[in-house]
């Protein structure tokens, strides 16, 4: 298989703090899995990255952040210190197709006039024009400014956010689709483009149906812990995470053809081990809606499905949804994870050295005519390039 | 294109001017994906059938006057922007034969069914490539298209939880809580338009086609990168931990004087922390020296917590989130959904767009979230009603006379 990307290079040069250089390294390496030459530009103290724990074995230095690794595989790296080396990042650009960077360290005119067909993508918390353009903010702030956060967490309590976090992930991603599309636009007309991309309004892409409620029917959804609204004609909210024997499993009560054959599996799950839940075993699964039940019907279900949930593990669980072709999965954690057979059969992890560490990286997000674009190698050292790089470019 | 059939003609270029896909699915997941390249000028042909019908149009809240209709989904019209909609019944021979033909006029086809629906119904890889050797075919699916579980039937908030979202999501002392709606789809939206965008890429360069092979799950799991190399390398578990930060502190939200208003704030360093205490009025509690570092803070958090939200809950959020913006903290305002309709920024990037509807009178539909400078997206039509370009697509484009066409339809292949 030819390399998606061959041939194309793109430099990166890292944000001021620990948002914009997490954002820019994830569509960068978006990039270079797919086969583009990532080249990224570090200031002489490296990017902030470095330095966020958790660290491998635990043992904090600048090489072994996990966020650090999980994020700058695939990349080769440089070090300079701008502004004054900008003549060296502007040698640097003059061979790249795309710069993606955390904050404006090359603005529109320097890059149109230097080099017309690079296409620049730049990733902020909020963007580059606005009366929020140049406002700090980490992911806490960008989730919050997205009406992700208002929609999760306890009614009663504050909301809550990922504890891992998302919105560089998500603005990352995006600012690498941008980058496509503008090299989709570069192909017709030979010119490249200013991206600008928005964590916040990445963040609002996450929760689209709440959007359409409220625009076709002004209701407002908000956070309900483990429940979903959305489901009801009549407002009623159905849980999805339920406690079982060993941690949480994810679950609903639903209508349609599949919710219908779901329903049915587990009231015979229910009945081959003589579970008594006189209100669930007595639903007629042929005609049941779940668009119209009360708040209480749903309840009372609730109690009966949740007392059954508890008898029984997540990996019984897991095994007996796929046993029997219904919805629901457990509530998995990183061990669940890389125990899952289905990942193992499509040779997802792919382990890559990483300090004399063998690590199961997340192989690549899809598969190519069937192959998964690989791990190549790990992140870079500190200007462990600089000499490559800089000779072939003044070469 | 050999015509624009209730297209508009594009007045500026776009980046996917003259490319066509053909989509095929339902919900989430795959058609958003076309909704991407319609906003960037590709011509995209929604193929559904009313005897299966999405569940965007059937089941789905909201109704137009809370009315089930599939001209009257919301969700529907919202994640088929830009499209045309053509209705095929697959079942029957003739509509699978009317889908390879317009499959030999497409660059990219998107399908988001469970793994070999299609080719059960004689459009798997295979045949769509015969039709077009070229193509791009994205395949998304719930968990990839082999493996033990790749018939596995699921939904996207529940492959979320197996992911290991949730386990992240939430108090320590109580159980995780939902990411709301589908939250992994959109991740595998987004992976999905860049790998078709690269595929289009190396077809320009090479001539070649691709098929890709999308498991949600995989696409979801990117996102969890750092968390998954942390028990790889540590053993460690990591789980949900409220609203605390392995680098900030404070980091938090906290109430304002009004009900459920809240407000997100960090800080980084110590530094900050200097002009965080400066901000609140230098109070005594927060003059203390330990609190001058990190970890002095870290170890005093929960106590922490509770001085700052004395502070907010004394004033509105704009002020507290004024205050500190002033000094270059890090704050924000926990904006409801509603509110980001009438957020200044959002307005100024142009995010929400409005477009009319027959069924639904007028829907609002939302830009990317990256813009770009010279081929802007043009997010401008709702999704189509059912079967609304029947006869554009299946005489304008394929060329059916008007006999073909009213035998076909009379034999009920445009069900």
């Amino acid at each position: 298989m030819t390399t998606l990307l061959d041939g194309l290079r793109v430099i990166e040069v890292a944000g001021d703090d620990v948002w914009g250089a997490s954002a820019v390294a994830h569509a960068a390496r978006i990039l270079a899995d797919l086969g583009a030459d990532v080249i990224k530009v570090e200031p002489p103290t490296g990017d902030p990255v470095r330095a966020v724990p958790p660290f491998l074995h635990e043992r904090a230095g600048a090489d072994r952040g996990l966020l650090w690794i999980a994020l700058n595989a695939n990349k080769r790296g440089v070090r300079l210190e701008l502004p004054r080396e900008r003549e060296r990042l502007r040698a640097l650009l003059s061979s790249a197709d795309v710069l993606v960077q955390g904050r404006e360290v090359v603005d529109a005119a320097t890059a149109a006039s230097s080099s017309p067909s690079l296409v620049v993508v730049t990733v902020t918390p909020y963007g580059l024009a606005g009366p929020l353009a140049g406002a700090p903010a980490s992911d806490l702030e960008v989730t919050a400014s997205s009406g992700a956060l208002a929609l999760a967490g306890e009614p009663d309590r504050a909301p809550v956010r990922t504890t891992l976090a998302q919105s560089p992930f998500w603005s990352g991603m995006y600012a690498a689709m941008g980058a496509l599309f503008a090299l989709a636009a570069r192909a017709a007309t030979r010119r490249g483009q200013r991206v600008d991309v928005s964590g916040q309004a990445s963040m609002v892409t996450v929760h689209p149906p709440a959007c359409v409620h409220w625009d076709v029917a002004k209701e407002e959804h908000r956070r309900l812990g483990a429940f979903l609204i959305g489901r009801s004609t009549v407002g009623a909210r159905f849980r999805n995470i339920w406690e079982c024997a060993d941690g949480h499993v994810s679950f609903a009560i639903q209508g349609g053809p599949i919710g219908r054959h779901t329903g049915r599996m587990l009231a015979s799950w229910m009945r081959g081990r003589d579970f008594s839940a006189p209100r669930f075993l007595a639903i007629d699964w042929d005609g049941f809606d779940n668009r119209t039940l009360t708040q209480e019907q749903v309840d009372a279900l609730e109690g009966e499905v949740g007392a059954f949930f508890r008898t029984i593990t997540k990996r019984e669980f897991f095994a007996g949804v796929i046993e029997r072709n219904m919805l629901g999965y457990p509530v998995a954690d990183a061990s669940d994870v890389y125990a899952d057979p289905q990942l193992r059969a499509r040779a997802f992890w792919q382990e890559t050295q990483i300090d004399g560490t063998a690590l199961p990286f997340p192989g690549g997000f899809a598969l190519f005519d069937g192959e998964r674009p690989r791990i190549r190698r790990g992140p870079p050292r500190l200007g462990e390039h600089d000499a490559e790089v800089f000779d072939a470019v003044t070469a | 294109m050999t015509t624009t059939g209730g297209l508009r003609p594009p007045s500026t270029p776009q980046a996917l001017d003259g490319v066509r896909v053909v989509e095929l699915g339902w919900a989430a997941a795959g058609p958003l994906v076309g909704t991407y390249l319609a906003s960037h000028g590709a011509d995209v042909i929604h193929v559904e059938s009313s005897t299966a019908l999405d569940p965007f149009r059937s089941t789905y809240p909201p109704f137009k006057d809370n009315v089930v209709g599939p001209d009257r989904a919301g969700m529907f019209a919202f994640y088929n922007a830009g499209k045309r909609g053509v209705t095929l019944d697959l079942k029957q021979p003739r509509a699978v034969e009317l889908a390879l033909r317009l499959v030999t006029t497409a660059d990219v086809v998107i399908e988001s069914f469970p793994a070999g629906t299609l080719a059960r119904r004689g459009l798997g890889h295979d045949a769509l490539r015969r039709a077009r050797p070229d193509l791009v075919i994205l395949s998304s699916c719930n968990q990839g298209q082999t493996g033990p579980h790749a018939q596995h039937p699921g939904y996207g908030s529940q492959l979320t939880a197996l992911a290991g979202f949730n386990e992240l999501l939430g108090e320590p002392d109580r159980t995780p809580v939902i990411l709301y709606g589908p939250y992994i789809d959109y991740i595998a939206v987004g992976y999905g338009v860049i790998a078709v965008l690269a595929a289009l890429e190396r077809r320009r360069r090479t001539g070649e086609g691709c098929v890709i092979d999308l498991s949600q799950y995989e696409a979801g799991l990117q996102f969890l990168s750092p968390a998954l190399l942390e028990h790889a390398a540590n053993g460690t578990v990591p789980t949900r931990d409220a609203n605390h930060d392995r680098v900030a502190v404070p980091h938090g939200v906290y109430p304002s004087q009004a009900d459920d208003r809240w407000v997100a704030l960090s800080v980084w360093s110590d530094d900050e922390w200097g002009r965080f205490r400066a901000a609140l009025g230098d109070p005594e509690w927060a003059r203390q020296p330990d609190l001058g570092t990190a970890a002095g803070r870290r170890a005093r958090e929960a106590e922490l917590d509770t001085r700052i939200a004395e502070w907010t809950r004394d004033h509105t959020r704009e002020e507290i989130v004024s205050t500190l913006r002033a000094r270059g903290l890090r704050a924000a305002a926990v904006e409801s959904v509603g509110e980001l309709f009438d957020d200044p920024q959002l307005a100024h990037r142009r995010v929400w767009r409005r477009a009319a509807h027959a069924g639904l009178g007028e829907v609002g539909l939302m830009a990317p979230p990256f813009a770009l400078s010279l081929t802007p997206a043009r997010p401008e039509r709702a999704g189509p009603t059912l079967g609304e370009h029947n006869e554009a697509v299946f005489k304008g484009l394929l060329g059916l006379s008007g006999a073909e066409y009213a035998a076909l339809a009379a034999d009920g292949v445009f069900a």
